[in-house]
């Protein structure tokens, strides 16, 4: 319902099958110019876990995507033509295959957009080669899908798990951090934690760090209070956590409460269970995909558009699923088409998008990753925040600006693929 | 080696106080109403965004009073309005209710506070750390005990010593007869579910700090709360105590020895126990249960 109120382009399902009447009613009574506005339109699908562990993720890139449509709209539609987004839930990788069935088939959409759970986008990925659809993954992490599962139709604005690893990493390397160090790690128990841990620690491995301990950590947990015992006893140099959301939120917070000195890093950072856990209870660098305090002109206008349309800043994955309809937006309006192997041609050829960096992003041809900058970021100190969701300043871009992007990239060796 | 474990177990009884509030809440409800509530993680959850409020204007102290209040009237009010009629009516539909309740409670919460999950500091007075020999103790954690401590504590004196605690006691196990007696239970239902479900507010409040605010941490507690109660058996308060601990303990030893099944391993605790005890460690043969 909230959702009906801010965003009217997007019809919840009673709306849609009141549409749906009056459309049959229009055909019957033979107003054709009523239908073919309608069928003109050009549909994006946008899917998302709005509900469940990630549905406070998935809400911030609904919010940012439904932005995007709307400004593009705004700017004279597409083609000229008006674009809509239609938006599903997808809470678990089952309901996923089949609302992407349904945006294939029912709603005929030209492009899927979002997904931050691996085994939902994975089977997207599926869905979006057999109807022959560009899915841009926005939010899942984990390397498998850029590597053995990667396919033609699947492209990835979220970074993957090597990229989050090996920025952090740069930075710790330059700072003396790895090498002869003793890392404790604790790791969600599933299919994202396992292959965060097997990138992190590879990279530990590598660079003459020693792995003193791994628990794998059931998703969900509530008190980590057990494990922090543990750390407090194995005395080591860093503490890496690979987990993500709540269980983040969670453990960042009681890890602070017994205030032991081992420095804090971890697999990957969003921002939101970062700003849920509040400035007392974060500390140490974190890496970060794109935070809303970019000293770049383009991000700061987004920041702004967002902030003012929803009362709080963009976060990273606001910030993919808005590149995601952008770059879409694009593809559409270069390749003057609907036809979609127009637009995987297009992509893989190495155009250039504004994705509000201060470097522009293009897709590597054999993966189909976006190569971008990321960021290292530390955490302010109370006194210095503006406001309560400026937690970080930024303090360099991963590859830096003369380096390579390829530079935190997976190689073919560590991640190969072989797109069907 | 023996420190680790004596480490973990200590721990462990701390995080079973609070899970014994939490629990003692919903076995309290069943007992008496004979309704399973699958909306106390809405009422914990409830009471922990209660607390978010009442924290920044009263602080913390106000939080821990006023918002178990708070969560009580709420209750008292569903009780009054909805479940009392389910009472005598199919377990199931008492089942199906709150079922749905829990359901509108979490999206109620998403559209008042948002999706997104609320920082709660632990309040300054309370931060810091005890250290025991080797052994290491949150100042925050020892309140939580020294608040579950109390809360048990009179709850058993209210059960126990007050004529109202006697037509609890006497309706869990023969309600008929309280009915045949002249009494009627109406008034002592209502006060335990405002109660119970008061405990899971509580419970909600302590958690707040530690575990932060979120919509979804109401469906997260449920299960395990119910472990709880299981274990320990129907009815019966020194089983849910007595369970609660057992519950904190062997997780505790378990992240030590295989992280992995430290969720897991209250379920295997549940299982072992149900095998050789199937009312649970100090569960009754009541009539009406079985």
């Amino acid at each position: 319902m909230k959702n009906d109120k801010q965003a009217p382009q997007v019809p919840g399902r009673r709306e849609a099958l009141k549409k749906g009447a009056a459309l049959g009613a229009a055909a019957t009574l033979g107003f054709p110019a009523i239908v073919r506005a309608q069928a003109d339109t050009i549909k994006l699908g946008h899917l998302t876990p709005r509900t469940g562990f990630l549905g406070q993720l998935g809400d911030y890139g609904f919010k940012a995507a439904s932005m995007a449509v709307d400004e593009i709209n705004a700017a004279g539609g597409l083609l000229g033509r008006k674009v809509e987004l239609i938006a599903e839930d997808s809470v678990n990788p089952q309901t996923a295959v089949s609302k992407a069935q349904k945006l294939a088939e029912r709603e005929k959409v030209l492009a899927l957009i979002g997904e931050i759970n691996s085994a939902s986008a994975l089977a997207i990925a599926e869905q979006a080669l057999r109807y022959k659809l560009p899915f841009f993954n926005t939010g899942a992490n984990s390397d498998a899908l850029r590597g053995k599962n990667c396919n033609r139709y699947m492209f990835h604005i979220e970074g993957c798990n090597t990229m989050y690893t090996k920025t952090i990493g740069t930075w710790q390397k330059a700072e003396n951090k790895i090498k002869g160090a003793k890392w404790y790690m604790l790791t969600a128990d599933y299919a994202f934690g396992h292959d965060l841990f097997r990138v992190s620690s590879r990279f530990l491995k590598e660079n003459g760090g020693e792995l003193i301990n791994n628990d794998m950590v059931p998703t969900n947990t509530a008190d980590y209070s057990a494990y922090i015992l543990k750390i407090r006893q194995a005395k080591p140099d860093l503490v890496y956590i690979n987990l993500a959301g709540v269980d983040q939120t969670t453990f960042l917070k009681q890890y602070k409460e017994y205030n032991l000195p081992y420095p804090l890093a971890g697999g990957v950072m969003d921002t939101i269970p970062f700003w849920a856990a509040g400035i007392e209870s974060i500390s140490g660098h974190w890496q970060s995909l794109w935070f809303h305090g970019l000293n770049v002109p383009s991000a700061q206008a987004f920041t702004k558009r967002f902030l003012d349309k929803n009362g709080f800043p963009p976060d990273n994955q606001a910030w993919g699923d808005y590149v995601g309809v952008k770059i879409m937006a694009q593809t559409i309006a270069e390749t003057k088409s609907t036809d979609p192997p127009k637009f995987i041609e297009y992509l893989e050829k190495g155009a250039s998008f504004d994705i509000l960096k201060a470097r522009a992003g293009t897709f590597r041809n054999w993966d189909h990753q976006l190569l971008q900058e990321m960021y290292v970021v530390k955490v302010k100190d109370k006194a210095a925040m503006k406001d309560k969701w400026d937690i970080f300043e930024i303090v360099r871009p991963v590859p830096a600006a003369g380096e390579s992007l390829e530079l935190i990239q997976p190689t073919k060796e560590e991640n190969g693929c072989t797109m069907a | 080696m023996t420190s680790i474990i004596l480490e973990q177990i200590l721990n462990g009884l701390l995080v079973g106080s609070y899970y014994i509030v939490l629990s003692l809440g919903l076995s309290l409800i069943f007992s008496l109403g004979g309704v399973v509530n699958l909306a106390h993680g809405a009422f914990y959850a409830l009471g922990a965004y209660f607390a978010y409020e009442v924290q920044r204007r009263l602080g913390f102290g106000g939080a821990m009073v006023l918002a178990p209040i708070g969560v009580a009237l709420v209750g008292v009010a569903l009780e009054q309005l909805f479940l009392r009629r389910l009472y005598r009516a199919d377990p199931m539909l008492g089942l199906l209710f709150t079922f749905g309740l829990a359901m509108t409670a979490e999206q109620t919460l998403r559209m008042i506070w948002g999706a997104s999950g609320l920082p709660f500091p632990i309040p300054p007075g309370l931060r810091g750390q005890l250290l025991i020999g080797d052994f290491i103790y949150s100042y925050y954690r020892l309140t939580v005990l020294a608040v579950s401590i109390a809360t048990i504590t009179a709850c058993w004196l209210l059960l126990t010593r007050t004529a109202f605690g006697m037509v609890v006691r006497a309706g869990t196990r023969d309600p008929e007869m309280v009915r045949a007696m002249g009494v009627s239970l109406r008034p002592a239902q209502a006060a335990v579910f405002a109660l119970g479900v008061g405990l899971a507010g509580l419970a909600g409040v302590m958690s707040a700090p530690l575990a932060g605010v979120q919509p979804a941490m109401g469906t997260e507690i449920l299960t395990a709360t119910f472990v709880v109660v299981v274990i320990g058996g129907l009815g019966s308060f020194w089983g849910v105590v007595v369970a609660g601990l057992l519950v904190g303990v062997v997780r505790g030893v378990t992240v030590v020895f295989y992280p992995p099944a430290a969720e897991a391993s209250m379920y295997v605790l549940m299982a072992l126990i149900l095998l050789f005890r199937p009312r649970g460690l100090m569960g009754e043969k009541f009539e009406k249960f079985e």
